[in-house]
């Protein structure tokens, strides 16, 4: 458990070195979220509709623009073999590493996506629940997306190659999640699609990181 | 305690080597020898584990590997620098021991990063150290984690005289101290004894 | 073995396309144009069926570390695309007269949709990798995270689809069918499962000769 903590503690750290790199795919989901209105015209109706929808596929957009540096900067300098061959089990030092992922590059969408939210006339209580449709959702994010950038891990054209293999494993996450939101809307209660985004999230949290820990050995061999 | 039987290996369609087999035993050291692309690293990765072999076998204290408590008795440091160029030599050391679940205080650490030279540069970003350095950061481990087997692939690569001696001296008390090593260079080792093998 | 395959391949399809054009009654709804079902329904039947199969494979492959389940994996895969891809096509052909429109989002439609994506995603990763053991391991632990996600995306795709209510037509409200359309049917898809088993024995056996091609046994067979 020491191991886990030590390498979330190590990957913030590095990310805190090298802020940059975080904060290009925060101003990305920000950006990419202004841009609807200004394409599809500044109708309070339609937007309030679209506004879910909208704020999680930017969401899905930006975790995806993160993941490809998981792992490859350990890959690169060697670290990586070095995790493979401690004496700590792999498996939680991948796990490690995909909660600093999410707290580096889910959370921060997960705080902003209530401010977004505002320009898109989204009442509080549909706030609330956009806010913990997303942070049940991100987490999930996270765990795919890592598999996904494990099995690309030293491919060539392994960025657009990972969005190809991890969008369509995203797309249950994108339904219940912006599903949640739109059901609270129509008055018909969000309840069961929270309760399936985290009963996904904890399969995925049981099985992601196993996957994501064997690819990582096919790619280091 | 370290016993190799029968492995073979191929890189997509060549066989690099087939029937390679020895032991080590407390205070031997294997001296891996061969041409480029003979298949030295191939060997290296093989044996600790991070590659499956074609065939044959690999015992440690007659467990087939790998176990935990072979990577628990083992230091392998290969051709990548390994150490992380944004954090200092003394946060690279700690986290290392840390992701390994091994204890590791402060004092011992800069022990370690002093005799390697490194006195004064502990708190500097290893980005802005030379490349000699940053391979003895990574050299540094050797002395903050225990580990009974020690596997350097070209350890004395990028290394000046006085760090090849310091390497040499290091490596001889690890064998006094009743540990092992397999090592890999093209030049002859500061090292005494030793088994060969050649590729 | 291949031959035998591919003539019963050629045997059962001459059969079911016979009864699917010239003897199945016309469909009192749909008309004439119903009868692309006898191509659309197999193709969907055998593109999640190969799915499986390669899964199947690619489990076995990295439990046991055999290397012909590698290849059969990849062997399939091409096969499956081209079943997703053919049943996405006619579907489409169907959809324009039955339902005035080339796409509806339809559970059923999306899914597909999304398996051939996945059969996309797996074709890519294994040409992405240059050493072929690799891609078969990397190729294999993706086939089966895809397997398990396949029924989560299958009813998110479905409830989705129910609590939008975009779409009123329901694939499943099928009338009982004539007892020749079945035959049809049968034979189409039997055809199909022949067809497939023939070009994937084909591709395994072109794959192992080109990865075994230094081998002295390889080189005597090609001779």
């Amino acid at each position: 458990m020491n191991a886990f903590l030590a390498t979330v503690r190590r990957d913030l750290l590095l990310a805190l070195r090298r802020k940059s790199e975080v904060l290009t795919a925060v101003f990305f989901f920000v950006i990419v979220t202004s841009l609807f209105p200004l394409g599809i015209g500044p109708e309070p109706v339609l937007l309030k509709k679209i506004a879910p929808g909208i704020l999680w596929v930017a969401a899905l957009l930006a975790t995806l623009l993160g993941l490809p540096r998981l792992f490859s900067a350990d890959h690169v300098d060697g670290t990586l073999e070095q995790m493979a061959l401690s004496p700590s089990p792999l498996g939680l030092l991948v796990a490690g590493k995909i909660l600093a992922h999410w707290l580096l590059c889910g959370l921060p969408l997960v705080l902003l996506a209530p401010i977004l939210g505002l320009q898109f006339d989204l009442d509080a209580s549909t706030l609330g629940i956009l806010t913990l449709a997303l942070l049940l959702g991100t987490p999930l994010l996270s765990l795919i997306g890592a598999i996904g950038a494990a099995l690309t891990l030293g491919v060539r054209g392994g960025g657009v190659l990972l969005a190809l293999l991890v969008l369509p494993l995203y797309i249950p996450a994108l339904i219940f999640g912006a599903g949640a939101v739109e059901a609270h809307s129509a008055g018909l209660g969000a309840g069961g699609h929270l309760s399936l985004l985290a009963a996904m999230l904890a399969l995925a949290g049981f099985f992601a990181p196993w996957a994501t820990t064997a690819a990582l050995r096919v790619a280091l061999e | 305690m370290l016993n190799v039987s029968g492995l073979a290996c191929s890189r997509g369609e060549r066989r690099l080597f087939t029937d390679v087999g020895f032991s080590l035993d407390p205070g031997e050291w294997l001296h891996v020898q061969g041409e480029n692309g003979a298949g030295k690293t191939s060997l290296m990765r093989l044996l600790v584990g991070l590659s499956p072999a074609d065939a044959g076998e690999i015992r440690w204290r007659n467990e087939p590997t790998p176990s935990v408590e072979f990577r628990r008795d083992l230091i392998y440091l290969g051709h990548h620098a390994a150490v992380k160029e944004d954090l200092t030599p003394l946060e690279n050391l700690l986290l290392a021991a840390a992701l390994d679940g091994v204890g590791l205080d402060e004092r011992t650490a800069l022990a370690a990063l002093v005799r390697l030279g490194l006195r004064g540069r502990e708190d500097l970003p290893v980005r802005v150290l030379s490349a000699g350095q940053k391979r003895r950061v990574l050299l540094a481990r050797l002395l903050t984690r225990p580990a009974v087997i020690w596997v350097l692939d070209e350890a004395f690569n990028a290394l000046d005289v006085a760090a090849v001696r310091l390497l040499g001296d290091l490596i001889a008390e690890h064998l006094a101290a009743g540990g092992m090593a397999v090592l890999t260079s093209h030049q002859p080792l500061p090292v005494p004894g030793g088994k060969a093998l050649v590729l | 073995m291949i031959p035998w395959f591919w003539a019963a391949a050629i045997i059962f399809g001459v059969g079911g396309l016979w009864i699917s054009f010239f003897v199945a009654p016309t469909d009192a709804q749909q008309g004439e144009g119903y009868r692309i079902i006898f191509v659309h329904v197999p193709a969907s039947w055998m593109s999640m069926f190969i799915y499986l199969v390669m899964a199947f494979w690619a489990g076995l492959g990295l439990a046991l570390n055999t290397r012909v389940s590698g290849m059969m994996a990849q062997a399939l895969a091409p096969t499956g695309a081209l079943m997703a891809a053919l049943s996405l096509w006619t579907g489409a052909l169907w959809g324009k007269p039955m339902w005035g429109a080339w796409w509806v989002w339809d559970a059923r439609l999306t899914s597909e949709l999304i398996l051939f994506f996945l059969y996309l995603g797996f074709m890519a990763l294994q040409a992405a990798i240059d050493d072929p053991r690799r891609a078969d391991k990397a190729g294999a632990i993706l086939a089966l995270v895809g397997v398990v996600n396949i029924p989560i995306i299958y009813f998110s795709v479905k409830w989705w689809n129910t609590l939008h209510q975009g779409s009123t037509i329901n694939l499943n409200k099928a009338p009982s069918m004539a007892q020749t359309m079945l035959w049809g049917m049968l034979l189409m898809a039997l055809a199909f499962w022949m067809y497939s088993i023939a070009v994937a024995l084909m591709r395994v056996r072109a794959i192992i000769l080109e990865r075994e091609r230094h081998t002295e046994w390889v080189k005597h067979a090609v001779e």
